[in-house]
């Protein structure tokens, strides 16, 4: 069957990027991706996906601007309360017996997640003890999650969030209300490194206790889902932990047998000792 | 002029759909075997017991779509709550959680548009009682391919919002209460070959 010229021209664009600013997102769920592209090319007012290609090649400020489309993540901070409650009871015995941690928070995006763990870690008294990597492909996503300042409408989800996850304490204790904006207090970041990597292309960095990356692998196809669950394989220490989304799951993946259930219901697994 | 065997049907609902849904699974014959891709508005935060509902009303196979899993035969695959479900040209499915469409995610327009691409004329595409315009532009995309439209008839169904955005948007739909929504889909299928 002939291609459709709109999946040529997607597929095109993709192999542009690549090119020119060695962002692959080549192995990502094309389905998704189409549908971002669409809205980028309305918003810039392009006619054609090829237009959009043609100006994103000439114009880093033009790709850094589509780089949001194309990396939009949604997240709030304690997301899916009954995951935090679960790390909390079940998973925090475990951390506690470490002299030293280190979490990864994959995928960041504008920081929800590192927030809502570096609270977590505060309130069961691990902070002190815990180095924190939060890691985005998006340089635009990275400095936002550094900045930690949140539209205040989003404050009374986060709160309740907080509170179903078992909260030892009141949200409003971590924020100031400023210019129409909740901003997270600096020392929920002062352990934490914001840094680039790549699921897709780059390596482990470092040795960790904890991975929490919910939500990013249902961007990708199988293969590149492999391989990003290969690295959280090589990055996490015997009996670490990994999080995933509540739709995610190891079960298709090569590396399956290297990870067993922990909480089955929350997407908790733990690497296992032997493999 | 229809030129593919119809190979996939997408179902899209929401207030008062669940019935409508129940009454077309029950009333297809059995050696109905074309895959189906359902969405149906439900609260984000809990698990949604649809496929429980409905599995008693039919003996397809009916569970919650899971992320790269491919669409097969005889199967009924339903969004879960809270992301959206596409489909992908290796014809697997998809799961996403971009932003809510039309306040709704799982969205009916997201899966007919995603559904339309890859399917192509190939697809039948209904939507069916309910309290907004979520479904209409995604019937028009999959009537645009060459597909199948349908609509549950607005005086059968318990809200008549979203069978007639799509009607409006999808001038061409066929327009049927279940059962006969169900004896569209079923023909369709029997004219393979």
């Amino acid at each position: 069957m002939p291609h459709k010229i709109e999946d040529i021209e997607v597929r095109l664009l993709l192999e542009a990027i690549h090119l020119r600013y060695h962002y692959d997102f080549r192995g990502y769920s094309i389905a998704s991706i189409k549908r971002r592209l669409r809205q980028a090319k309305d918003r810039f007012g392009c006619g054609s996906i090829s237009i959009l290609q043609d100006r994103v090649l000439r114009d880093p400020a033009m790709f850094a601007q589509l780089l949001g489309f194309l990396t939009v993540q949604v997240s709030e901070v304690f997301r899916d309360p009954a995951y935090f409650e679960a790390i909390r009871r079940k998973v925090v015995p475990h951390l506690r017996t470490y002299p030293s941690l280190k979490v990864w928070v994959a995928g960041c995006s504008d920081g929800e997640e590192l927030y809502s763990f570096a609270i977590l870690f505060r309130e069961e008294g691990l902070e002190q003890k815990t180095m924190f990597y939060a890691t985005d492909i998006n340089p635009e996503a990275l400095r936002r999650a550094r900045a930690g300042v949140y539209p205040l409408d989003r404050i009374r989800q986060f709160t309740e969030n907080h509170r179903k996850s078992g909260g030892k304490s009141s949200l409003s204790d971590y924020y100031t209300a400023a210019y129409g904006g909740a901003r997270f207090d600096e020392s929920l970041r002062e352990r934490t490194v914001f840094s680039d990597h790549s699921l897709v292309s780059d390596e482990v960095f470092a040795e960790v206790h904890l991975i929490s990356c919910r939500n990013v692998l249902i961007y990708f196809d199988r293969e590149l889902q492999n391989r990003a669950i290969g690295l959280f394989r090589d990055a996490l220490v015997r009996n670490g932990f990994l999080g995933l989304g509540s739709k995610e799951t190891l079960r298709f993946s090569d590396n399956s047998n290297a990870f067993a259930d922990f909480v089955r219901e929350q997407r908790i697994y733990q690497r296992r000792g032997d493999q | 002029m229809r030129t593919q065997p119809t190979e996939a049907v997408v179902i899209g609902g929401s207030a008062g759909s669940l019935e409508a849904l129940g009454e077309i699974v029950s009333s297809l014959p059995a050696g109905f075997d074309l895959p189906v891709l359902v969405v149906i508005h439900v609260p984000p935060d809990r698990d949604s017991i649809i496929p429980e509902l409905i599995g008693g009303r039919t003996s397809l196979a009916v569970r919650e779509a899971r992320d790269t899993e491919p669409i097969l035969p005889g199967a009924i695959y339903f969004a879960p709550p809270d992301y959206h479900l596409l489909v992908e040209s290796d014809r697997s499915l998809s799961l996403d959680y971009d932003l809510p469409h039309m306040f709704s995610r799982p969205s009916i327009d997201l899966l007919f548009e995603s559904a339309a691409d890859v399917f192509g004329s190939s697809l039948a595409g209904v939507v069916l009682s309910g309290a907004n315009a979520d479904g209409a532009a995604g019937l028009r995309a999959i009537a645009a391919e060459g597909g199948v439209a349908l609509v549950q008839a607005p005086e059968t169904a318990g809200s008549r919002e979203m069978p007639e955005a799509a009607m409006a948007a999808c001038e061409g739909a066929i327009v049927s209460p279940p059962v006969g929504i169900a004896k569209q889909l079923w023909r369709l299928q029997s004219n393979v070959g």
